[in-house]
């Protein structure tokens, strides 16, 4: 069995720009180290994808773009720019 | 009729259509909070049917009633809701102590289409440090269309606001307030009295008035919260929309954006 487990961030951005701030943020640990939860910081990790990019994260999920459906372009629901990230990290 | 003094005015109002909530720090007098904390200790406190009258709830007897009986509370609701709301449910949420994981992000209801609204009082019976929790709600998720825990993946929003307070102090809310109770890492219980009331009257105008031209209200109204991102001017629009309702002037608007989008003119122009 791999020794390696992984980690996810997900990271949502002002806008689909790799570069633009980190508006909401959440972390899952695969490895049993952590137990991340609702309202545990204050400020993001990073501050673009592209900040934990540089940090060795890597892409794995991005946000499809679809067109509003015919009368809710004007109705917000989830956040829309989000991208999920993943180290890999032995245990 | 409640004397107008202890109604919201304008600016109160535009706060809440923009943020989704009002607070009122230590609004309630101590020895209704010590007796509001014992019934909730004791777990005595009356359940109503949903869709009761408010006023027929709870006795002369009961603290809880008492608190939303002071009139100060009762200018809060009928400001919003009108004077003789429904009750639509409570609850007395309890955070035991040393309970070191946060609940999940959560909307109080499924998807709701109406532009009329329920308010939702948090109601804070003793201090409330941030170790304790309290309640974190995120400022401006109201008009989110979400249906109860859809938001449960997320974690963290820059401009949540974790509910730290002084005992007595009352939060109300707009029922599609995106909130979580937070982790409590005391050793004391901590005690959370949640209360929703449904609108009987159309919510026009039912507020203080004598404000209604202040210049601050369009500030107000146009404010951004920092987790919208790009969707600002939609939450925008969606406030102009709010607040048009409850003034009922169906030609109001903010920095022309709904006006720009309803000039739609028929008229063919005449030739020279």
């Amino acid at each position: 069995m791999s020794e390696l487990r992984q980690r996810l961030l997900v990271l949502h951005l002002h806008t689909p720009d790799l570069n633009s701030g980190v508006v909401a943020w959440a972390l899952y640990d695969g490895t049993g180290q952590k137990r991340y939860t609702t309202g545990d910081s204050e400020a993001p990790p990073y501050d673009s994808v592209v900040e934990a990019m540089q940090d060795g994260w890597r892409v794995i999920q991005f946000p499809q773009q679809f067109p509003a459906y015919p009368g809710m372009e004007y109705h917000t629901s989830y956040l829309r720019f989000e991208y999920i990230l993943e180290k890999l990290e032995k245990i | 009729m409640i004397d107008k003094k202890y109604l919201l005015n304008t600016e109160q109002m535009a706060n809440f259509v923009a943020d989704g909530y009002l607070r009122f720090d230590e609004l309630i007098p101590s020895e209704l909070n010590e007796a509001a904390h014992a019934e909730m200790e004791e777990g005595i406190i009356v359940r109503g049917r949903g869709g009761t009258v408010l006023d027929e709830v709870w006795d002369d007897e009961s603290a809880v009633g008492k608190v939303f009986r002071l009139p100060e509370v009762q200018g809060i609701i009928h400001s919003l809701v009108g004077e003789n709301p429904l009750y639509d449910h409570h609850a007395v949420h309890i955070v035991r102590p040393q309970n070191n994981i946060g609940q999940i992000w959560h909307a109080d209801a499924i998807i709701d289409l109406r532009m009329h609204f329920d308010i939702q009082f948090f109601y804070f019976s003793h201090d409330t440090p941030r170790e304790m929790g309290g309640t974190m709600i995120l400022p401006g998720s109201h008009y989110r269309r979400v249906c109860e825990t859809d938001i449960a993946r997320y974690q963290n929003f820059l401009g949540q606001l974790p509910i730290t307070c002084n005992a007595g102090t009352l939060f109300v809310v707009h029922h599609g307030m995106w909130h979580c109770a937070q982790p409590n890492l005391t050793d004391r219980t901590r005690y959370m009295f949640k209360l929703r009331l449904n609108p009987t009257v159309r919510q026009c105008q039912l507020w203080n008035t004598d404000d209604i031209d202040t210049p601050g209200i369009h500030g107000a109204l146009g404010r951004n919260h920092r987790w919208y991102g790009n969707d600002v001017r939609l939450e925008i629009v969606n406030r102009i929309k709010q607040w048009r309702f409850l003034i009922g002037d169906d030609s109001f608007d903010i920095g022309y954006w709904l006006s720009r989008l309803e000039n739609m003119p028929e008229n063919a122009q005449d030739a020279a």
